[in-house]
């Protein structure tokens, strides 16, 4: 799937690189490419036996209970099986190409990303990557939300649902404490064909190109970890097309850490804050005015149709008291005119007597 | 206060109570169970599935249909649509009822709830979209309980504080539509992180934006299914007319028609942005194209048509199928459409607990609804308030 074209307003995303590294320093226009002389593991696939020594030796450093089927034994290849909270590490068979061999065997256990997403998506800071490389999950914070298991692109990361109280979010730990004190991986110790080596990731990458140059017909001519989602501690190695190792969500994953994805919407969140208050505070005054203005047009209309309405009362009266002047006028002058008749008339009368 | 005689519904010995009752003590009883034997014993949930129900359903769907109050309350307050005031109070109520039953589902979910206060007190984990909805959410609820608080005052006739509360009715309101723009839009941001795991026909960088738009339409569907639930069953409480109150559902039912367009048009753009065209002609196209044609185009289609011949029960059916409609977006996104590389016997599906856990929450909210509405005022105003709010 594409993710390339994904991205908030672009300007903005490089500020979310802020926010997408809790382990880097420095602003989104500048990248951190992690700690220097960092330790890793490099699982050459090629060489895996598929015995299952790393999955026992990890039980036994970790505490956990021994894997029930023994060193060698390949009946539990029958399906393929993922990391536990019991089991950190698990070997998992592939059909080989045309046969050359019983199968092809991949390690799977937590990859300890260069900049992992399970760090970047914990609401409480229960993950720590440290300078030497493995990434650590602290207990004693963990809420339980379980958005790490979600997050995780690996499928690594697993919970202890049956603890009611006290689960643990459970994984690999790279063996850190036994790195501090100088020592491999219990993996690593326990692999009697060399497929994992510990070492500096830088120099495991050397080692890998170094095989593939050496023996490019053995090898696909990639290392996965190397950049995929921004890299990761643990690098592999296959004879075969990884998408076959049952890798496929990564063969064509992008070289953006994860991080920078999963946080890239937060950098509008607080545009969020910033511009909502006066833009709904506007909006609210907006239409707080248009009912003043329409109180005010509503009170102007209503004065004015009465002070037009007392002009025309006015204007009428005025005209009716006219009416009835002329009207009075009138009848004077035709009283008037009548009593003058009428004079004339008696005094005609009186003459002709 | 005027507490007209108990209504036939609120009767105690009643079907409604006899059925709300067995739901709760079932749903209780489970609660219990998930921390005597924990997740395994009462879930479904896997490694590989660590979310499941608890959150697609409680978490995802709940917020998204508690959405109501912001929606109504920003109209009325903020854009002075104040005919919608008579829906204001409920939706607000169906807002807090709702997010309190998110937390307390979430109680169940988590593995250790009594740590809640962790991410703001003791190892904030400020790059965790979840740290945002967290957040929002606990600042969401103490304001839609700061919103919904006039109501309980006018009841208890505390006539200062009812003031009070009433005097930041705008202040509250803005802070109710910044907090709910941000984690309404980041829950869908919570799954750019899985841009392997979440089918491409999902997962978008578009994912915030169609996670917020849906949850206004959704909103103001849920205000229409609740009012006219409601007003059924406390229709003697109702003071407005029957013609107001179907304006009032017509004019909902318009804008959430308005929502629900602006909704597709978004999720046309995210296939197209992509171009992703070509899973619709997969499976999961086929389940795809049914969320968008029957529960998108077909509910903005019958709104549009309700309001236009002002058919008011066209319009609540319509409400219905968007309310459906979402609920089943946030379950694609949390669960169906969820690890969908994975092969068919690891993914995930419901545990009966599980739903009914889920079932016996949305039961709770019905129950406390009721309670409140059939004392408070609610759906009608109270006489020494009047017109204040």
């Amino acid at each position: 799937m594409s993710v390339s074209r994904r991205g908030w307003l672009t300007g903005l995303v490089a500020g979310a690189g802020v926010l997408a590294a809790p382990t880097a320093q420095g602003s989104g226009t500048t990248r951190f490419s992690g700690h220097p002389g960092r330790f890793g593991l490099l699982h050459d696939t090629t060489l895996c036996a598929g015995c299952r020594a790393c999955e026992h030796a990890c039980a036994q450093v970790n505490g956990l209970p021994k894997p029930t089927a023994a060193v060698g034994d390949a009946s539990v290849f029958a399906h393929e099986r993922r990391t536990t909270d019991k089991a950190l590490t698990v070997v998992n068979r592939y059909v080989a190409p045309e046969g050359a061999r019983p199968g092809v065997y991949r390690k799977q256990q937590c990859m300890h990303c260069n900049e992992p997403c399970c760090a970047t998506v914990c609401l409480v800071k229960a993950f720590t990557k440290t300078p030497e490389g493995p990434v650590l999950y602290n207990p004693d914070v963990c809420m339980g939300c379980r958005y790490c298991v979600t997050a995780c692109p690996y499928y690594a990361l697993a919970y202890e649902y049956d603890d009611p109280l006290k689960p643990r979010v459970m994984r690999c730990t790279m063996c850190y404490a036994r790195i501090k004190e100088g020592k491999n991986p219990g993996c690593a110790d326990a692999c009697p064909t060399g497929a994992i080596l510990f070492g500096k990731r830088s120099e495991l990458l050397e080692v890998a190109r170094d095989r593939i140059r050496k023996d490019p017909g053995r090898y696909v001519h990639r290392i996965l970890g190397e950049d995929e989602f921004g890299g990761s501690s643990w690098l592999v190695l296959a004879g075969m097309d990884f998408a076959r190792l049952g890798l496929g969500d990564l063969v064509d994953a992008t070289t953006t850490p994860l991080p920078e994805i999963a946080t890239s919407y937060l950098s509008v969140v607080p545009l969020v804050i910033t511009i909502y208050p006066g833009l709904l505070m506007g909006m609210h005054a907006f239409s707080k005015r248009k009912e003043e203005v329409a109180h005010q047009e509503r009170v102007a209309a209503v004065s004015e149709a009465l002070a037009k309405a007392n002009e025309e009362t006015r204007t009428k009266l005025a005209e009716a008291a006219q009416k009835a002047e002329k009207q009075k006028d009138a009848a004077v002058a035709q009283a008037v005119k009548k009593a003058l008749a009428e004079a004339e008339a008696a005094a005609q009368k009186e003459g002709a007597k | 206060m005027t507490a007209p005689a108990q209504t036939k519904s609120a009767r105690l010995l009643s079907p409604f109570n006899a059925i709300a009752t067995l739901v709760l003590v079932i749903g209780g009883i489970i609660f219990a169970v998930r921390f005597v034997k924990g997740l395994a014993a009462t879930t479904n949930l896997d490694n590989n599935n660590p979310w499941g129900l608890w959150i697609g359903f409680d978490v995802m769907a709940g917020v998204a249909l508690a959405a109501g109050g912001f929606v109504t309350s920003s109209g009325v307050y903020l854009f002075g649509m104040k005919e919608y005031r008579p829906v204001v109070r409920p939706a607000i109520l169906t807002g807090f009822l709702g997010y309190f039953l998110v937390v307390v589902g979430l109680l169940a979910d988590l593995g250790r709830p009594w740590r809640l206060p962790y991410p703001f007190l003791i190892s904030p984990g400020w790059t965790s979209p979840l740290f945002e909805v967290a957040l929002c959410v606990a600042l969401y609820l103490t304001t839609l309980l700061l919103e919904s608080a006039p109501a309980a005052f006018e009841w208890l006739g505390w006539k200062k504080l009812r003031t009070v509360v009433g005097s930041m009715t705008i202040a509250l309101t803005i802070l109710g539509l910044i907090l709910s723009t941000m984690h309404q839009s980041t829950l869908g941001a919570m799954f750019m992180a899985t841009p392997t795991k979440l089918h491409p026909l999902w997962y978008s960088p578009y994912l915030p934006v169609h996670f917020f738009i849906s949850a206004v339409a959704v909103g103001l569907s849920m205000v229409i299914v609740e009012g006219a639930i409601s007003h059924r069953v406390f229709h003697e409480r109702v003071e407005i007319t029957r013609t107001q109150f179907d304006a009032i559902t017509l004019g909902l039912g318009k804008a959430a028609a308005v929502a629900l367009a602006v909704y597709f048009s978004t999720k046309v753009l995210a296939i197209a942005l992509e171009d992703k065209w070509h899973y619709l002609g997969t499976r999961y196209g086929l389940w795809y194209l049914f969320e968008i044609a029957g529960f998108v185009v077909l509910p903005c289609f019958l709104l549009l048509v309700g309001y236009r011949e002002r058919r008011v029960t066209l319009v609540r059916i319509a409400a219905g199928i968007t309310v459906a409609g979402v609920v089943l977006n946030r379950l694609n996104v949390a669960m169906f459409a969820f690890n969908w590389r994975l092969p068919w016997e690891a993914r995930y599906w419901p545990h009966p607990m599980e739903i009914a856990v889920s079932l016996s929450l949305v039961m709770a909210g019905v129950v406390m609804f009721r309670w409140i509405a059939s004392r408070m005022p609610i759906l009608h105003e109270h006489p020494d308030w009047k017109g204040t709010h």
